[in-house]
């Protein structure tokens, strides 16, 4: 039965490499100007522990096969260096590993969040409730009217509270429920949640961050591909979870005037 | 001097009545099994809400016969709504963190085994740990309650994140008297097992017999000494964090609700509040919390490989070193579950290192476990099978950490179903597996029974082949994005991985009514196997120098004393190929430790 | 002149009795030569380890509570300072006196155990002093609470009087089970079978109830 465990382990650790191999699934292709360095992180950590997954259980399963049953006239032994060399290797292989990976990944990280957006980045403002995303672009003015939350009105389709009477900053405010953003253009996201804890998920982006219900945060990113991706929340938020996502357009800056136009105009 | 061990623990006498003896009894071994009932009460429990998920993942519109009965608005004909989803996973992992993960491998066997291993008669103090068990009884009770109230269970997750957790009703079904229940519930909880590190730690340090050092104890012990100093810094935080929750639901208060939020049109009334107040309280909990259901694990499962190899442990110490090290870098790490969530950058770079590092004391773990089998005269029964299929679950729970414990890769898998897949890799099914080895190790000690190795090995094939099937392609589906906690995937990019949710749904049910095997079998067993001598196994520790099951006493009023190191394998003398602890024999073999 | 270099002086943790080779190991339970028979027994009493395993759980939580009390007025601009009622101040000098009556008590009980043990030596007087001292405490906490109760500040009004009440409670609520454990020992101090650690266990919780009190004190003078 030893040898049974040992080659049920050896399929089984095949089995589940295969898939990683054939890249059968896999994150979405990259469209933004940071992911580069995600994705090779990702790439590098594959391989450290791929290697270290199938190495791990290969070597369980030969010991398995070799050192069971009870061999009459045979003395247990010891594995030679006893503790002192795994426990060596462990520290050196295992150390040196972890922390390079940790070093490289502050770049990666940083990408994102030590930086800062350009001057002439696009402001879009998303705001995040029970079950929806809607976002506000700035208008002609490029300026976004304050938000009241004591006006804020799903009945009345007032997502973000305006009030475009008292505030002449919010009389051009645009108000969507999908989100569109010119190709190759730096965007600066303002999230913001209105009720409780949600999240901004874009794979494709790669761009990964909770809105937290008191704070308001920035990121700022840039899209090369045009196309149509998927924003869904990551945070649970209720019941309707599962269903909260909203479209995102990569369009070419004229597709782009174009949509800002039409909605515009049907505010 | 007197023996102090016999005269500060217990002074109670053999009890008579049925109630002491079987209920209110301040005998340790009663109460860990009492434990044990209680967690495989909870593990069924769990189990068949985790049937009720997956079938709804697979199949988002089947009507699950009975469903209905489950919640009165939840499912209208049957079919499970998105809000019955959501409560029925929050139950099922609310049961199985605490009541089965905390309470079978640590309350369960540590208090049967942990006064025996130190030669002592009792606890030290056996009404505080009467009242562990049927305070942690009383908190399963207010857990099960929620099912009966109102609008049913909180839908929260586990981890009840503010402030949908703290707003109340408006939030969702199951929001208002829903998160009360289970704040009230965990808090009672945090008492109970506060009960029972009172009397773990003071048995370690203060009653062991003569002979025996600390380093002398067995692993399982010192797996049991460091998990219960871990419970009593990580419960003591989770319990106010459930009273703050509390008094935001029914005094108004504003700890975690901050200003201006706004659901379903209506302003909230609460203002100031931080919501990532509670994920800190929580998470600083939340990660020892993963380790107390590993550690004792770890120690069983070392425990029980040394008696079937046939030979000790690499290193004993550096074994017990690197549990401590787990331990104590537990507690630095959690803000890797708080790398996107709101807080600062930099504070998620500072996390990642130490949760990097962790990595380390969990591989010289598993390499002293390989290392150890070289050379090793391997037994393979169920027990040796489950603590094998423990290596290889754990290697690849703690492989699958490489990736999260990055902030950069955390922006692609955070909230996915690799993080799903990471945690049942190493909660769900290698802390499992070392719950079922030791069952099948010490079930003969407990009840005096054996059990069915036929029925037992059936058992581990298919829950070893299941468990792969159904955990292993949950990290595909997180590289491909795969949002979890979600009771169905409407998102276009998510269509294509639905037939692996029905692949993951068929395994699982398959893997549960393998179960059912080891229900069969542990019943059976309890009262028609046959009868077990005091040493099936051949082992070296103090438990297999008594009976089985032991006398109320736990040695018939013999004085223990400890001539050797736990694991006097591979040596020769007058009863085999072992030394037990207690006998006098001195024997020459290359293992002692000082 | 020649020099003498002197030995350092080894001070031995316990002195072995004559003729023991001593023991080793942690908690000495070891013998140095192996043979285990000789081996003293040295007796640590759980209830004084089991103690230490409850202040250190009570003293987490403060430090959670504490925290959340950082964090909490960091996160918004609704901070409001409020005035301590005075009577805080006398209570503190109430508990801190209890710890002093406690230490009587031990003295006193010490005198008891060690002699004839008659009772017209009365050694729970200072027992009952010490609850006295808790109970007027509590009942001092009690009137600090009717007092802010007065000037329109409840639990909910805000967060600074939120941390107040819930501070000074949660401390309440733990002298009053130090009272508790107090009768405890004094109806095992009655029938004569008090345990030297019993009372030393029992103490160091007092003690530290006293400690904490000041902690929390600081605490809210400083922040609330």
């Amino acid at each position: 039965m030893a040898k049974f465990f040992a080659i049920t382990l050896l399929v089984i650790a095949i089995l589940s490499a295969i898939p990683i191999v054939r890249n059968t699934w896999h994150p979405m292709e990259d469209i933004s100007t940071h992911g580069q360095a995600i994705d090779k992180q990702l790439d590098d950590t594959m391989w450290e522990a791929g290697l270290s997954f199938l190495a791990s259980q290969i070597l369980l399963a030969w010991f398995i096969w070799r050192f069971s049953g009870n061999r009459p006239g045979e003395k247990t032994k010891s594995f030679p260096g006893g503790a002192t060399g795994l426990v060596a290797g462990a520290i050196i292989l295992v150390g040196v590993e972890v922390f390079a990976l940790g070093i490289f990944g502050v770049k990666a990280w940083g990408n994102i969040y030590f930086t800062q957006p350009g001057a002439d980045a696009l402001p879009v403002q998303v705001q995040a409730g029970q079950f929806a995303f809607y976002f506000r672009y700035p208008g002609p003015d490029g300026k976004f009217g304050p938000l009241h939350a004591d006006k804020i009105s799903e009945a009345n389709q007032n997502f973000f509270g305006l009030d475009p009477v008292a505030d002449p900053d919010a009389k051009d405010d645009i108000v969507t429920a999908e989100m569109a953003i010119p190709v190759n253009k730096e965007i600066r996201l303002l999230m913001h949640a209105k009720d409780v804890s949600h999240s901004f998920y874009v794979p494709a982006l790669r761009i990964h961050q909770d809105f937290v219900p008191g704070l308001y945060l920035q990121l700022h990113f840039t899209a090369t591909k045009i196309g149509r991706y998927e924003i869904v929340c990551s945070q649970l938020c209720g019941l309707g979870h599962y269903n909260m996502k909203a479209y995102l357009d990569v369009l070419s800056q004229q597709d782009y005037d174009d949509w800002l136009k039409k909605e515009a105009a049907m505010q | 001097m007197h023996d102090t061990s016999a005269h500060a623990a217990a002074h109670h006498g053999p009890p008579t009545t049925f109630i002491r003896k079987h209920v209110f009894s301040l005998d340790h071994k009663v109460i860990g099994k009492q434990y044990y009932g209680l967690g495989l009460a909870a593990v069924l429990i769990g189990m068949v809400l985790s049937w009720l998920m997956r079938i709804h993942l697979g199949w988002t519109n089947y009507a699950i016969p009975g469903l209905h009965l489950l919640s009165k608005t939840g499912a209208p004909g049957d079919v499970m709504t998105p809000e019955l989803y959501l409560q029925l996973m929050t139950m099922h992992a609310t049961f199985m963190v605490f009541f089965v993960l905390t309470v079978a491998p640590f309350a369960a066997f540590g208090n049967f085994f942990i006064p025996i291993h130190t030669g002592a008669e009792d606890m030290p103090f056996p009404h505080f740990n009467m009242m562990s068990f049927w305070t942690t009884f009383v908190a399963f009770c207010v857990m099960l309650l929620s099912f009966f109230v109102g609008d049913g269970p909180t839908l929260g997750g586990w981890t009840q994140y503010a402030p949908l957790s703290a707003v109340g009703s408006v939030a969702g079904p199951g929001q208002g008297a829903g998160v009360v229940i289970w704040a009230t519930s965990i808090a009672i909880f945090c008492v109970g097992q506060l009960f029972g590190s009172l009397n773990f730690i003071p048995n370690i340090l203060d009653l062991r017999c003569k002979g025996l050092s600390m380093w002398r104890l067995p692993l399982p012990t010192w797996a049991w000494f460091i998990t219960s100093c871990m419970g009593l810094t990580s419960f003591s935080v989770l319990m106010p964090a459930c009273i703050l929750l509390i008094l935001d639901h029914v005094a108004g208060t504003s700890f975690f609700v901050a200003s201006n939020l706004v659901i379903n049109d209506q302003l909230q009334p609460h203002s100031g509040g931080s919501t990532l107040l509670w994920q800190h309280l929580f998470w600083f909990f939340g990660h020892p919390e993963v380790y107390i259901a590993i550690v004792p694990g770890m120690g069983i499962v070392s425990h029980v490989l040394i008696t079937n190899m046939r030979k000790p442990m690499l290193s004993h110490r550096v074994l017990v070193y690197s549990f401590g090290a787990l331990a104590v870098l537990s507690y630095m790490v959690y803000g890797h579950h708080m790398f996107v969530s709101g807080m600062n950058p930099v504070s998620s770079i500072v996390f990642s290192f130490p949760t990097l590092l962790i990595t380390i004391p969990s591989t010289i773990i598993v390499l002293i476990w390989i290392g150890s089998l070289y050379g090793a005269k391997l037994r393979i029964n169920s027990a040796s099978l489950f603590a094998l299929g423990f290596v290889s679950l754990f290697i690849t729970g703690g492989v699958s950490g490489f990736f999260l414990a990055q902030p950069s890769i955390q922006i692609l898998l955070h909230a996915t179903y690799f993080v799903v897949a990471h945690f049942h890799f190493t909660m769900a099914i290698a802390a499992i597996f070392g719950i079922f080895s030791g069952t099948y190790f010490w079930f003969p000690k407990m009840w005096g029974r054996m059990m069915n190795e036929t029925l037992g090995r059936i058992h581990f094939w298919c829950s070893f082949v299941g468990v792969y099937c159904i955990f292993m392609p949950m990290h595909y589906l997180g590289l491909a994005g795969n949002v979890r906690r979600y009771s169905s995937f409407p998102a276009d990019y998510m269509a294509p991985l639905i037939g692996v949710h029905q692949f993951i749904t068929i395994a699982a049910l398959f893997t549960g009514a393998a179960q059912l095997i080891f229900l069969y079998n542990f019943v059976h067993s309890r009262f028609w196997g046959e009868p077990a001598p005091d040493n099936p196994w051949q082992g070296t520790s103090l438990e297999w120098s008594t009976t089985s099951p032991p006398p109320w006493d736990n040695f018939g009023g013999r004085h223990m004393v400890v001539y050797h190191d736990p694991y006097q394998y591979g040596v020769q003398s007058s009863t085999g190929d072992y030394v037990m602890q207690d006998s006098p024999e001195q024997v020459k073999t290359e293992n002692e430790e000082p | 002149m020649a020099t003498t270099v002197v030995p350092p002086k080894v001070k031995p943790r316990r002195a072995p009795e004559p003729g023991h080779p001593g023991n080793g190991g942690f908690r000495n339970l070891v013998p140095t030569d192996g043979k285990l028979p000789a081996v003293q027994d040295y007796a640590p009493v759980p209830s004084k380890t089991g103690i230490w395993v409850v202040i250190a759980a009570i003293a987490m939580s403060f430090a959670a509570f504490t925290s959340a009390l950082v964090v909490r007025q960091g996160a918004s601009t609704d901070w409001h300072h409020l005035v301590l009622p005075p009577i805080l101040f006398w209570n503190t000098l109430v508990l801190l006196a209890s710890g002093v009556t406690l230490e009587i008590a031990r003295r006193r009980i010490a005198v008891f155990m060690g002699g004839p043990r008659t009772f017209d030596l009365n050694p729970a007087r200072w027992l009952y002093v010490t609850a006295f001292l808790g109970v007027v405490f509590v009942a001092g906490q009690y009137a600090a609470w009717l007092q802010l109760r007065s000037a329109g500040l409840y639990l909910a009004t805000n967060p600074n009087s939120s941390f107040f009440y819930l501070l000074t409670a949660i401390h309440a609520l733990h002298v009053l089970g130090g009272l508790v454990g107090l009768t405890y020992v004094t109806r095992k101090l009655h029938r004569n079978v008090l345990r030297r650690s019993t009372l030393d266990s029992f103490s160091y919780y007092w003690h530290f109830m006293g400690i904490l009190w000041v902690y929390l004190l600081l605490l809210l003078w400083m922040k609330i």
